[in-house]
């Protein structure tokens, strides 16, 4: 029997820990946090961090976890070493999760009794509220400075270069300098504190590392808009929702840094009165030459459904970034998901099929924001960036961003004012090219040739009204040809073989990747080894169908109840559907390596594809 | 007459304008809307002013949503990239085409279903948005290519062909247009074309979101006794604040009108708008009064019509955006891409 992965990993806990901080919505913990989990990565230590939080602005509870792994895993680990206590309103669960033999940190000016504590946890108070009291009068400086003490303290009991801390404040702080010195004072209140009260450091220490090495740390929707920069957007229409709402900020941001001389703006950026509107906006961009995209999420798309018809039936480029969060309906609209899968692939009435990128971290995530413009300019065609909350609101640690400046920008097949003098015949929906893909020409383009009718209605090559049988045909076969010259220009299927021959595989994409790396180590330390092939795009590039024949049985794991992907694999790849098991992660937490091991395990006795040499000890 | 090809040949002395062009230019296909149609006149009236106004067809993009009045602009300006977008959305779409080239002219053609039914939230969006267009709603209060249900304008109390009263209370787009900020207001009748010539004219060299609401009754369905958008109703309730002369460039003005009876309006590109006032009261200057006026002719069944209202000093968005004066569409690599040497920067700043 493989050992349960529930327990808490024993022995040296040097650079692998968890810690969680319980915090209340709106009390200036973030940043507090974030300088907690950058100092780590400063001394050379990879953390995993993920932000928990309501729906809400000021109040409610919120977590953030951070994983501090020197061995560079990249998804949550569950489970909790040591809980920074800070929120009354969840004590009871907060000191519920600790794992035996953890650590609670907690604010002691209050006494709180003994039967609120784990006789299996070691207990650290803090007077935090009263040392905060001592030295501030003033309410919010009370409140903010009481985070800047915590992290002090936990400097001292993690053994934190303090050194290291203070340079990441006056960074901070860079240009509001004389907000520096308060703050490296209250670090110091609480170091000075807990190297007096507590045996200073716990066994959870970090200790300097170089397994950080030029990776970056940054949330995936900055990095997709930054992606949107780079692939030459111009265009932003938007609709405020949680998780994309940043996305949309974060493009304001980088524009005004990379975009904006004076007033000399090279962008627009509309918040949209819907998503009705923002789709509509971009279609009409992208309809006049100008790369443009929207980001949203679930109920968003839903609301696009009809524009994202009419801008695959009349061959629009247009970039959608979905920021899935848990649904339906309004769902969790702070929690993670990869439940749009369906409702993008195959979005609005009629028949039609559109083009998804599946990001699997911040890296990906700039990457194919920007190539996603490439190929809505060269496909004429929606392209739906697919992020989740988990990648798009969460600082990764990842690969640096990088650019050749080689590169350009592919705006496609459009003919120019040379080419229609020249006399090429121009028939707008005219697969000229043999890959289904016409010319188009931007409105304006030249006063006698090249102008045509955009419409929803079906029309003929040269785009002229017409509701014949074989005229609408010969039309929908086209798309379907330009649908097929997608497979070779999206980004391939990543296919990772396991160190052992074995019939099993799994099929998995986005942010699951973080939690796979780390459950195929966990699953190859139990003798069991599976092939894997992270999907990156849709439509499927033959090597998805090839590596599913090549196995016997291909898992598919996911973020959705009903086994999206899987759908969707069934239904475009021609495969027998016995041989596809989903595994499904859909609580609205980020998917962990836990899940996936336990998940394989319980499922692989079904299939008798266990290594004989393997199964018999 | 729908089924017969439009001849191509013209009259060789058909007048030209400016640019050369003839009146036959400025035409499209032909239309199948029902004969007698008030859209086809407000066509015809699109035709004339752009022609009269020396603007390159292909320069101009006409976009429209769905019904009669949205699919007029393959009957107009066939040398114009055209779309014919979805039920109620045009205003999105001419807002992004907008965005992506600032330098070409938005015609929006909708129909009182387009905009102030399904697409009411749009219309209302584009205009405080102060999207540069000429924005026009041919207005007959009826559905036609469904049939004959009432629309959103539809008078409270008037008549369908069968009969049936409407029972809810009518949009005015024109009030509506007023009190959003529309910085060019203007009511005509697809009856009217001495009115209504000029008033696009003026409206497509207004900058910032020019409105015009066109009443243009539906020959097929309501143009009936009970109906007020019929031919008949709205010739009797015509109260028309003013005429409309448009110079493109400032000739020399005859002095043919007592004085206090003409406004003369210079809009941001020079063209000046003579008003003949037929109200002396009316002031198209005054966005407070004319809504104020609009309510009051309205309680007494008079439909207003004319230059309800302009601002000639009004911004659009790309100034409230400070877009640059190069399209955005036509912005190159170098332009657009900050390049490998700028990320490295940005990424040593999240280490």
């Amino acid at each position: 029997m493989p050992q349960p992965l529930t327990q808490a990993p024993v022995g040296d806990r040097t650079n692998d820990f968890v810690v969680k901080f319980a915090n209340v919505n709106g009390s200036g913990s973030a940043s507090a946090n974030l300088l907690f989990a950058r100092s780590i990565i400063r001394m050379g230590v990879p953390v995993v961090a993920r932000n928990i939080f309501p729906s809400n602005i000021q109040g409610l509870p919120t977590w953030y976890e951070v994983r501090v792994t020197e061995r560079g895993w990249r998804a949550a680990r569950g489970g909790v070493d040591l809980m920074v206590a800070m929120n009354p309103q969840t004590w009871d669960k907060d000191v519920q999760g600790i794992d035996p033999g953890g650590y609670l940190f907690y604010d002691s000016t209050k006494p709180i009794p003994p039967s609120k504590f784990r006789p299996d946890i070691t207990v650290l108070g803090v007077p935090l509220t009263a040392m905060c009291n001592r030295a501030y009068t003033d309410s919010r400086q009370r409140q903010l400075f009481k985070n800047i003490i915590y992290v002090g303290a936990l400097s001292a009991l993690l053994d934190i270069d303090p050194a290291v801390i203070e340079a990441l404040i006056a960074e901070q702080f860079k240009g509001k300098d004389k907000l520096i010195r308060p703050n490296i004072a209250a670090l110091h209140m609480g170091r000075d504190y807990a190297l007096q009260e507590f045996p200073c450091p716990l066994p959870l220490t970090v200790r300097k590392a170089d397994a950080v090495g030029d990776r970056i740390f940054v949330d995936g929707n900055a990095a997709a808009a930054l992606g949107a920069v780079y692939g030459g957007a111009t265009v932003c229409a938007w609709y405020p929702i949680t998780p994309s709402s940043s996305l949309a900020e974060a493009f304001q941001r980088h524009c005004r840094r990379f975009r904006g001389e004076g007033e000399q703006n090279k962008y627009a950026i509309v918040q949209a009165e819907d998503e009705l509107a923002s789709i509509g906006m971009v279609i009409g961009a992208g309809w006049n030459g100008a790369r443009a995209f929207t980001s949203t999420s679930g109920p968003g798309i839903s609301l696009m459904q009809e524009f994202l018809g009419l801008a695959y039936f009349a061959e629009i480029p247009a970039v959608v970034f979905d920021v899935q969060r848990g649904g339906p309906s309004t769902g969790m609209p702070t929690r993670t998901q990869q439940s749009d899968i369906l409702a993008c692939a195959y979005a609005s009435h009629g028949d039609t099929k559109h083009v998804l990128l599946l990001p699997e971290d911040p890296h990906e995530a700039f990457e194919m924001g920007s190539t996603a413009f490439d190929l809505a300019d060269r496909l004429q065609t929606p392209v739906f960036v697919m992020l989740d909350l988990d990648v798009g609101m969460n600082e990764w640690l990842c690969r640096p961003f990088a650019w050749d400046d080689a590169r350009r920008l592919d705006r496609g097949k459009v003919m120019t004012r040379e080419m229609l003098d020249a006399g090429r015949d121009f028939g707008r929906y005219l697969d000229v090219d043999g890959d289904g893909i016409p010319y188009r020409t931007y409105p304006g383009t030249h006063p006698t040739r090249g102008s045509y009718f955009t419409r929803g209605t079906t029309r003929d090559r040269y785009a002229r009204y017409s509701e014949e049988g074989p005229v609408y045909l010969d039309n929908m076969e086209r798309l379907l040809a330009k649908f097929e010259t997608a497979k070779t220009l999206v980004p391939a299927p990543v296919e990772r073989r396991a160190a052992e021959p074995t019939r099993v595989g799994v099929i998995h994409y986005g942010s699951t990747n973080a939690a796979m790396e780390e459950a195929l180590d966990g699953l190859a330390g139990r003798g069991i080894h599976l092939d894997t092939l992270r999907l990156r795009a849709f439509p499927f590039p033959d090597a998805v169908a090839d590596f599913i024949h090549r196995h016997e049985v291909v898992f598919v794991v996911e973020q959705n109840r009903d086994g999206q992907m899987r759908t969707l694999i069934v239904a475009e790849c021609g495969v027998d559907p016995a041989k596809l098991v989903g595994l499904r992660h859909y609580d609205g937490t980020p998917i962990t390596a836990r899940f996936i091991v336990e998940a394989v395990l319980a499922a692989l006795p079904d299939f008798n594809v266990v290594p004989l040499r393997k199964a018999v000890p | 007459m729908t089924y017969l090809a439009k001849p191509r040949f013209h009259h060789p002395k058909l007048p030209t304008n400016a640019l050369g062009y003839t009146r036959r230019d400025y035409e499209g296909a032909v239309s199948t809307l029902c004969a007698g149609c008030g859209h086809d006149s407000i066509s015809a009236a699109i035709i004339q002013a752009c022609f009269e106004l020396d603007l390159p067809p292909h320069r101009i993009a006409k976009l429209s949503g769905i019904g009669c009045s949205s699919k007029t602009p393959t009957y107009f300006l066939g040398a114009s990239h055209g779309f014919n977008s979805v039920h109620g959305r045009m205003p999105s779409v001419l807002t992004g085409a907008n965005l992506a080239n600032r330098d070409l002219v938005y015609l929006g053609v909708s129909g009182d279903g387009d905009s102030a039914s399904i697409g009411l939230g749009q219309f209302a969006h584009s205009i405080r948005r102060a999207v540069n267009m000429l924005y026009i709603v041919e207005n007959n209060g009826v559905y036609g290519l469904t049939k004959g249900q009432f629309s959103a304008t539809a008078d409270k109390g008037s008549l369908s062909k069968r009969g049936v009263a409407n029972h809810d209370e009518p949009i005015d787009l024109a009030s509506m247009a007023l009190l959003l900020g529309a910085s060019f207001v203007a009511r005509s009748f697809s009856g009217d074309k001495e009115q209504l010539v000029p008033l696009i004219k003026a409206a497509l060299r207004h900058k910032g979101a020019a409105f015009i609401d066109c009443i243009s009754p539906c020959v097929a369905f309501n143009n009936h006794p009970g109906s007020t958008k019929s031919f008949d109703f709205v010739r009797e309730h015509n109260d028309a604040v003013n005429r409309l002369d448009v110079m493109v460039e400032r000739a020399p003005i005859e002095t043919e009108y007592a004085p206090g009876e003409l406004v003369e309006v210079t809009q941001h590109d020079g063209t000046v708008l003579r008003l003949r006032k037929l109200d002396a009261t009316y002031d198209p200057r005054d966005r407070g009064a004319a809504m104020a006026y609009l309510q009051q002719q309205s309680a007494k069944g008079e439909v207003v019509t004319g230059l309800l209202f302009v601002d000639p000093e009004a911004a659009d968005l790309h100034d409230a955006l400070s877009t640059v004066a190069t399209p955005l569409n036509a912005l190159d690599d170098a332009a657009l891409v900050p390049g490998a040497k700028a990320l490295d920067k940005l990424n040593a700043s999240l280490r």
